[in-house]
């Protein structure tokens, strides 16, 4: 009915950390960490892109089914009282389901980027220069 | 099916990525991240609904497959769109100048 406004929801809030976590860096001058290279900015940023992803791709299947409209209220299921608490329980079981379960994958990914770099040596992370 | 196609779709693009990873140059690390998000809901919400009422798992109709080939073909658009904007080859910057 309307479970991506839960990840719609977190991508609004993780795009404006990953602003504001941008310009932190940025002004002390790409800081990036020490291991793996990567910046913050850059983590957020494949968090962002699978919730909008997520969310842009779920919001066109809503409207396939007819449960989104482009007209108001957009959403059908606010036309009818009866439906609104069917749709809030929704949004509170599967939605958040789902933006729990994306934000996990995401960490796993994060997690499995520091270990692979942890576990690579330095002499191998470094380009190679000069001869012997 | 639209899971199992938008599924498809978020493996092939992640091989095609890897393949020429390092080079980020034509965004198909947005392409794979954004099949890969909805893969990822729409498992969550085919799960719960299978816990909830039962019934078959996946949808196997003309509808759920129009669907998936929908959903495919606008998160390409989205992609190109990206592309376009970055122009990494320089293509529409070439144009502009009458090359």
């Amino acid at each position: 009915m309307a479970c991506f406004l839960v990840p719609a929801g977190e991508a609004i809030v993780t795009t404006v950390v990953q602003k504001v976590v941008d310009n932190r860096e940025k002004k002390a001058g790409g800081e990036k960490t020490k291991k793996t290279g990567l910046s913050w900015s850059r983590r957020l940023s494949w968090l962002n892109k699978l919730l909008w992803g997520g969310t842009i791709l779920l919001a066109l299947e809503h409207v396939w089914h007819g449960e989104v409209v482009p007209w108001p209220p957009f959403l059908t299921a606010t036309e009818n009282l009866a439906e609104v608490p069917v749709m809030l329980h929704e949004m509170a079981t599967i939605g958040v389901g789902m933006a729990i379960f994306v934000t996990i994958v995401w960490a796993i990914i994060v997690m499995i980027v520091e270990l692979k770099a942890k576990a690579t040596p330095e002499a191998k992370v470094k380009p190679i220069s000069g001869g012997e | 099916m639209w899971l199992i196609m938008t599924a498809l779709a978020a493996v092939i693009t992640t091989a095609i990525w890897y393949i020429k990873a390092p080079e980020g140059k034509y965004k198909l690390g947005l392409l794979s991240l954004i099949f890969w998000g909805a893969t990822l809901m729409w498992f969550v919400d085919h799960v719960m609904a299978y816990l909830a009422e039962g019934g078959e798992f996946f949808e196997l109709n003309l509808d759920a497959t129009l669907l998936g080939l929908s959903v495919i073909i606008f998160a390409l658009i989205i992609w190109e769109i990206a592309l376009l904007r970055d122009d990494p080859r320089g293509v529409l910057k070439r144009m502009k100048k009458g090359e």
